[in-house]
């Protein structure tokens, strides 16, 4: 089954190298959604199909840490597998993100295999 | 901690972060120059400057400068792509590696004197203009030779015992402001 993927992120550069990185990776992926920061991200999520969620930390309007408390209080999309990558290193910020659900962990700047691996183990 | 002790530690920082960026994201070799104590952060530029700001027990700004030329041999590293003039995928690499290089330092400084915040770049673009960020204190310069370029690295950071903002910028010229969204 192709996954369909969510990356948000502020920098538009992130969102066109992670898009070559899951172009790259040994998974299927089907839809790739862009969203620029959390509020988008939420409107994307309700229009279309998402199976996996890519999310920055530090974004305007609605951050990283706020966009996954979201996604976790909806029943809907509780199960869906997300993963932070951030320039976000502070020890607070990882263990909010682990306490609300996050599903994995990458600082920037990654490797196409850090991104590869993490993705691999979640689907 | 010492103003002494925090510019060694945003060489240290900023050497191993400018390394992990240019070596995972970018590809190219990189050689980092020992760093210069400077007392104006810049002068009269042509290019592009990336700003992002710190705040928390200490306070201050790291400006990353490239020019033109370097600028697009960067993005065209980063994103894979050609680039012939620097336009808005040009700026957003430059502030993306500004916020990569400069948010691996917050990590750091805060791990030593506790949390602090991290503002969204700004880059600026243009030709003949001069950027002066408030403040009389030293500067850490650090060069660094990338891409057959030069990339410029400066940061100031302060105690802030008042609870200060971050630095104001100044600027005078024709350029191109961007906020990263």
């Amino acid at each position: 089954m192709a996954l369909d993927v969510l990356i948000v992120d502020d920098s538009a550069a992130i969102r066109k190298i992670l898009q070559r990185v899951l172009i790259q990776a040994e998974v299927s992926v089907g839809q790739v959604l862009e969203a620029g920061d959390g509020i988008e991200a939420l409107q994307r999520m309700k229009d279309s199909k998402v199976d996996l969620v890519l999310s920055d930390i530090n974004m305007p309007n609605m951050d990283g840490i706020q966009l996954l408390t979201e996604i976790r209080a909806n029943p809907a999309w509780e199960r869906i597998p997300v993963v932070m990558i951030t320039t976000e290193g502070s020890q607070q910020k990882v263990l909010a993100a682990v306490q609300l659900g996050a599903n994995g962990y990458v600082r920037k700047p990654f490797t196409a295999d850090q991104i590869k691996e993490k993705i691999c183990g979640l689907v | 901690m010492t103003q002494e002790e925090m510019q060694q530690l945003v060489e240290e920082v900023v050497h191993s972060a400018v390394e992990n960026v240019c070596g995972m994201m970018l590809g190219c070799p990189v050689e980092v120059q020992p760093k210069q104590i400077i007392a104006h952060p810049l002068q009269e530029s042509d290019g592009v400057v990336a700003l992002v700001g710190m705040a928390g027990p200490w306070i201050g700004t790291g400006a990353l400068t490239a020019k033109p030329e370097l600028a697009c041999k960067l993005a065209e590293a980063f994103l894979l792509q050609s680039y012939e003039k620097v336009n808005d995928e040009v700026l957003d690499a430059v502030a993306e590696i500004a916020n990569m290089v400069f948010g691996n330092l917050k990590t750091i400084i805060e791990d030593r004197v506790g949390p602090m915040g991290l503002s969204t770049p700004t880059t600026i673009f243009g030709a003949s203009f001069t950027t002066k960020i408030g403040g009389t204190s030293s500067w850490t310069l650090i060069p660094v030779h990338v891409c057959g370029g030069e990339l410029l690295i400066q940061v100031c950071m302060l105690p802030n015992h008042e609870g200060r903002v971050p630095h104001r910028l100044d600027i005078v010229g024709h350029m191109i402001t961007r906020v990263a969204t």
